[in-house]
């Protein structure tokens, strides 16, 4: 079991950062909120990479925070796995040197065999970062990370800069690893499909507070969003055809137009933001996605 | 007659502080990388002096601090036996002084160039400061430190004012090609000056040379 609970002052958004939660192990944690929320300050002070004003962090029997006893245990002997966003991998060495790095004293090389095949890198072994794409590094990333066999892994949006197919593929290596080395991972994303398909807790935040802890069908499953949706748009043109003012709206790819009325079709200008939404929505269905 | 004498002793004074700075400016460097005191600011003002002050006004001090009425130089006189004024070592320490900037800033933009990322992964990895420093950071810089290591190497060659207050004019022991320029013209030994003098006009062209292409060559690459 781990233990979290701490706070800490942001200063540079000015609000308290207040969390407190425990996993077992084996969970998969996906961290959800807004950007600059405080999701990737909490996983900066789960590793150590960043002091908590006050609080505690236990795992399992160990002590890796305690405020109150003074305790904080360096990033080094926490043993943690950790992901970050990008710009992590060693640009001076190879893939292969990449992982031989991070090998642990003494530690024998057959993990890193092991995770090439696991996570299909043979191909990249001697290639330099560079070379990579950023799928392909996010990946090596992912390798590097469980070389010293941790049992938290910490990723921090590991997907923002990848395509849809990569972040699929990528996906579907956390997935196996997480259950191939019975990790608990926290995942810090504000993606809804990649917490259904990853995570079996969400922990909701908004403005460095918990707003909710619970199972992804807990927290957005109920009754109230089965109905009603609410999707993001962009004004393209407003035109006015025969009499008709007719607005262009950009829409998850599509371009979708509506009849308004003139006091209305005056309130918008092009390139504005809007939402749109529709009740006792009734969508079609269709299995023929290719990405 | 041609003196070869000073030529050798410029080299010898410039490697051995490029040596020394290249030892002391990468922690120095890494630790300046790393703080955001205000501490850090005042060291790195006392750090980027010798750029616009005068040489005379760094020789005379040193100067004062090498004296054997100093309790810096007679530490030096009492226990360690070196007589730092008109010396060999106090050159050393004095041009040290000198070219710090020139070491210490181009490693330290070099660090600041690379995202905090490289080292917070190697931390979480479980190494320590040292080994990030020595294995992850540095030949990542590679270019920076040796940009360091020319420019402090060229500036040594190139001193005048400081030698020239701190060291006095002794053959083989202070008496560096610059030096050896101004006494030759002095004594109106025209021949001799032009000798030393296109030489430090080469060796000094010949390593900005170097510096440039090799900063121009990485930019094509960078395009």
């Amino acid at each position: 079991m781990i233990k979290f609970k701490f706070n800490k002052t942001i200063k540079y958004s000015n609000f308290e950062l207040n969390v407190d939660f425990e996993l077992q192990k084996g969970d998969f944690l996906s961290i959800y909120g807004e950007s600059g929320a405080g999701k990737t300050t909490i996983l900066r002070i789960i590793s150590g990479l960043e002091n908590a004003d006050k609080g505690i962090i236990n795992s399992n029997d160990s002590i890796w925070y305690n405020s109150e006893s003074k305790i904080n245990i360096k990033p080094q002997e926490r043993k943690i796995g950790f992901v970050f966003q990008n710009n992590s991998l060693f640009p001076n060495m190879t893939v292969i040197k990449n992982l031989e790095f991070a090998l642990e004293k003494n530690q024998s090389k057959s993990i890193i065999s092991e995770l090439i095949e696991t996570i299909d890198l043979t191909k990249l072994k001697d290639r330099k970062i560079d070379s990579l794409s950023g799928g392909q590094r996010q990946k090596v990333a992912l390798a590097r990370a469980l070389v010293q066999k941790p049992s938290l892994l910490l990723l921090d949006e590991p997907f923002s800069a990848i395509d849809d197919y990569n972040r699929l593929k990528l996906q579907d290596y956390i997935l196996k690893i997480h259950h191939k080395y019975n990790l608990t991972t926290i995942l810090v994303t504000h993606n809804l499909p990649e917490i259904f398909k990853l995570s079996n807790k969400v922990l909701k935040i908004k403005n460095g507070k918990v707003e909710a802890f619970g199972s992804p069908t807990e927290l957005f499953l109920t009754q109230e969003n089965n109905s009603t949706f609410k999707l993001l748009g962009t004004i393209l043109s407003l035109n006015k055809e025969e009499g008709e003012y007719l607005i262009y709206i950009l829409v998850s790819g599509n371009i979708i137009n509506r009849l308004v009325s003139e006091k209305e079709f005056n309130k918008y200008t092009v390139g504005e933001l809007i939402e749109l939404s529709s009740s006792n929505f009734q969508p079609v269905l269709r299995k023929n996605i290719i990405l | 007659m041609f003196d070869w004498n000073p030529i050798l002793l410029t080299f010898k004074l410039a490697l051995i502080t490029t040596v020394i700075l290249l030892v002391i400016s990468i922690p120095l460097a890494y630790w300046l990388s790393n703080k955001k005191s205000k501490l850090k600011s005042i060291i790195e003002a006392i750090i980027s002096l010798p750029l616009v002050l005068p040489p005379t006004v760094l020789g005379f001090y040193l100067l004062i601090a090498f004296s054997p009425n100093s309790s810096f130089g007679s530490f030096f006189s009492n226990y360690l036996g070196i007589d730092l004024a008109f010396s060999f070592t106090g050159l050393v320490i004095g041009s040290i002084i000198y070219s710090l900037p020139f070491m210490v800033q181009p490693i330290l933009s070099g660090l600041n160039s690379l995202p905090k990322s490289l080292s917070e992964a190697s931390f979480v990895l479980g190494k320590s400061k040292k080994t990030t420093l020595l294995k992850v950071l540095l030949p990542n810089i590679k270019h920076s430190v040796t940009t360091g290591i020319i420019l402090a190497f060229a500036h040594t060659i190139g001193e005048f004012g400081v030698v020239l207050m701190i060291g006095g004019n002794i053959p083989n022991q202070t008496k560096v090609v610059s030096i050896a320029i101004y006494d030759e013209v002095e004594s109106l030994n025209y021949s001799n000056a032009h000798i030393y003098s296109v030489f430090l006009l080469a060796v000094t062209f010949t390593i900005l040379l170097i510096v440039y292409l090799r900063k121009n060559s990485n930019l094509t690459i960078l395009k």
